[in-house]
């Protein structure tokens, strides 16, 4: 078998047993699956940005929540249908993702992350100044009625588990594409070394705005495809947690690994998840299963799978 | 033909001038060998030509064209092509993937691999194609750059001292590969290894404290008293 063929049949086999899964889990953990792997496609957009391209960001809420409102707002307010505000949101990520790459780009290493941040925290602010119309924090919900997509009803656990999954399958097939393409090989080496790049004759700011855009796109499909799976909006999306998010998934599950950020998400998810069944010092259970994976394993679950075992992973 | 000059081209480093006035030509065809003590404004010279550096002031005009203000990569694109002094591959890349970064700018898919694959055996390196740079030995990073360099086929390739850290047989192998190259590039070559400059230079310019100091022949630079006379102390 060429590596080529384990890495296709290794993708393949997951987004297999994730469709199959729908069948076998029981209610509660179908439900918490199909918010996994929507959240995923998050962390799969936000590792373009960070672990290909090797530009920490603190300001992808923006991006998640610019695909949340395109969507929710356009339903709420324009009394849009699902598919034209599904595609409303995406326009909302390329838009924004853009002009923020446009300015955050200027600038590298730790004024990036500051910058993300600010503009981040002014999109938050924005959502809450203009309350009459986002309902701020409480944020509102969008009616099981207004949910008919092609008339199929994303509020029915089954079709909304279809629903994530289909967008976590393009989601993560763009990634792999990308990632094996001479485009994202040149992301890697930008990540590496970008003035070798440069002396390459490889146009450094154009990849990365590129990198940005694809990464915020990703992201703001995700925010708006969980807007309307789960049927709400909440200036909380926008906050700079949920930025922090993301870089925890993708750290955990592996920067730089195409599988990381679902490993991630799903491991973190979990942890808390069983770990506030035990105990309500559950934050401190995840603090320190966190700090113990970041001491051995520091390059994140797949990182070491890829450093230890499975050398050809992409 | 005049391939590049530069015109009246300084750099100042806060007080300190690296490069000043200097008055620069390069015919197509030639290899030039440039020489000059530890500090004497070599790589900040190469720099400024393939826009690493912005220049305080002057010019550098490349086949007739003014190009001291065309970002760096726009002038790779034209086909000048650098090495680093300081080694500066992706040491978490392979070998192959190294080289092919700078081969996949000018060539269609199909022809990168093959093109790939004989840059790193005219340097020796086939043994090592699937290693990541950062495992080769110094002397191999040096020739990997090397390769990263002519395999973009370039019309000026600019070598910051190729043969640096390399056991003789490689410096043999070195020499050949440029007297192989030559057929088809104009090389600028700073080096230290007199018997390289002797060997392959056609002119050899001199630097000292930024400004030329002398140029001729291999052999002219060789006998001249004043080129002794700089390199003396600098050990
Ligand atoms: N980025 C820089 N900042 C300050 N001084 C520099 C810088 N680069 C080079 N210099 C100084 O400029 C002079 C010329 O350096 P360089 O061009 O590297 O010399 P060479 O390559 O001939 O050894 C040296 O005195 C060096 O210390
Ligand atoms: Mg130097």
């Amino acid at each position: 078998m060429t590596n080529g063929q384990r890495i296709i049949g290794l993708h393949l086999g997951l987004l297999v047993v994730l469709f199959a899964l729908q069948f076998l889990l029981p209610a509660y953990h179908h439900g918490n699956m199909a918010r996994i792997m929507v959240l995923a496609s998050y962390a799969i957009g936000y590792n373009i940005l960070f672990g290909y391209t090797g530009l920490l960001s603190l300001g992808h809420a923006l991006f998640f929540a610019a695909g949340m409102y395109g969507l929710s707002l356009t339903i709420q307010h324009a009394g849009f249908t699902p598919a034209p505000a599904l595609l409303a949101g995406v326009i909302a990520g390329i838009m924004v993702s853009a002009g923020l790459a446009f300015l955050a780009l200027r600038t590298t290493g730790v004024a990036f992350m500051i910058v993300t941040l600010m503009f981040a925290q002014a999109g938050y602010l924005t959502i809450l100044y203009f309350a009459e119309y986002t309902r701020g924090d409480e944020g509102f919900v969008i009616q099981a009625g207004q949910r008919l997509l092609w008339g199929i009803d994303l509020s029915d656990p089954t079709n909304r588990y279809f629903a994530a999954f289909t967008l976590f399958a393009l989601c993560l097939l763009a990634s792999l594409a990308l990632v094996r393409s001479p485009f994202g090989r040149t992301l890697v080496a930008i990540r590496e070394n970008e003035e070798r790049v440069t002396m390459l004759g490889y146009n450094t700011f154009a990849h990365k705005l590129a990198a940005m855009v694809i990464s915020g796109t990703l992201s703001a499909a995700a925010g708006a495809t969980y807007g309307l799976l789960f049927g709400y909006a909440g200036a909380s999306f926008a906050s700079v947690q949920y930025s922090i998010f993301p870089l925890l998934w993708v750290l955990l599950g592996g920067a730089g690994t195409v599988l990381g950020p679902f490993i991630g998400t799903l491991f973190m998810f979990y942890l808390i998840d069983l770990s506030s069944g035990i105990t309500t010092a559950y934050m401190l259970i995840a603090g320190v299963t966190l700090v113990l994976l970041t001491l051995f394993a520091p390059q994140g679950l797949i990182g070491e799978l890829r450093r230890r075992v499975w050398r050809w992973l992409p | 033909m005049t391939l590049l000059s530069t015109r009246s081209l300084s750099k100042h480093f806060d007080g300190l001038s690296a490069v000043s006035n200097l008055d620069f030509d390069l015919p197509k065809g030639q290899v030039r060998a440039l020489i000059g003590p530890n500090g004497a404004g070599k790589t900040t010279l190469v720099s400024m030509i393939c826009g690493r550096l912005a220049p305080s002031s002057g010019k550098v005009i490349f086949e007739g064209r003014d190009i001291t203000h065309l970002p760096a990569h726009k002038r790779v694109c034209l086909g000048i092509a650098y090495t680093f002094q300081i080694t500066s591959v992706f040491p978490r890349l392979t070998a192959r993937e190294n080289v092919a970064l700078a081969a996949r700018r000018h060539l269609p898919k199909a022809k990168v691999q093959p093109a790939v694959e004989d840059a790193l055996k005219r340097v020796g390196l086939q043994d090592r194609i699937d290693e990541d740079a950062g495992n080769l030995s110094y002397g191999h990073q040096r020739l990997l750059e090397t390769a990263m360099g002519f395999v973009q086929q370039p019309r000026l390739l600019i070598l910051d001292e190729p043969t640096q850290g390399l056991a003789d047989n490689e410096i043999d192998n070195f020499k050949a590969l440029i007297n192989d190259l030559r057929k088809t590039t104009t090389i600028l070559l700073i080096e230290h290894n007199m018997s390289v400059v002797m060997e392959l230079a056609d002119r050899v310019t001199v630097l000292n404290f930024g400004e030329t100091l002398a140029e001729g022949t291999p052999q002219e630079i060789h006998e001249n008293a004043t080129v002794q006379a700089a390199y003396l102390g600098t050990g």
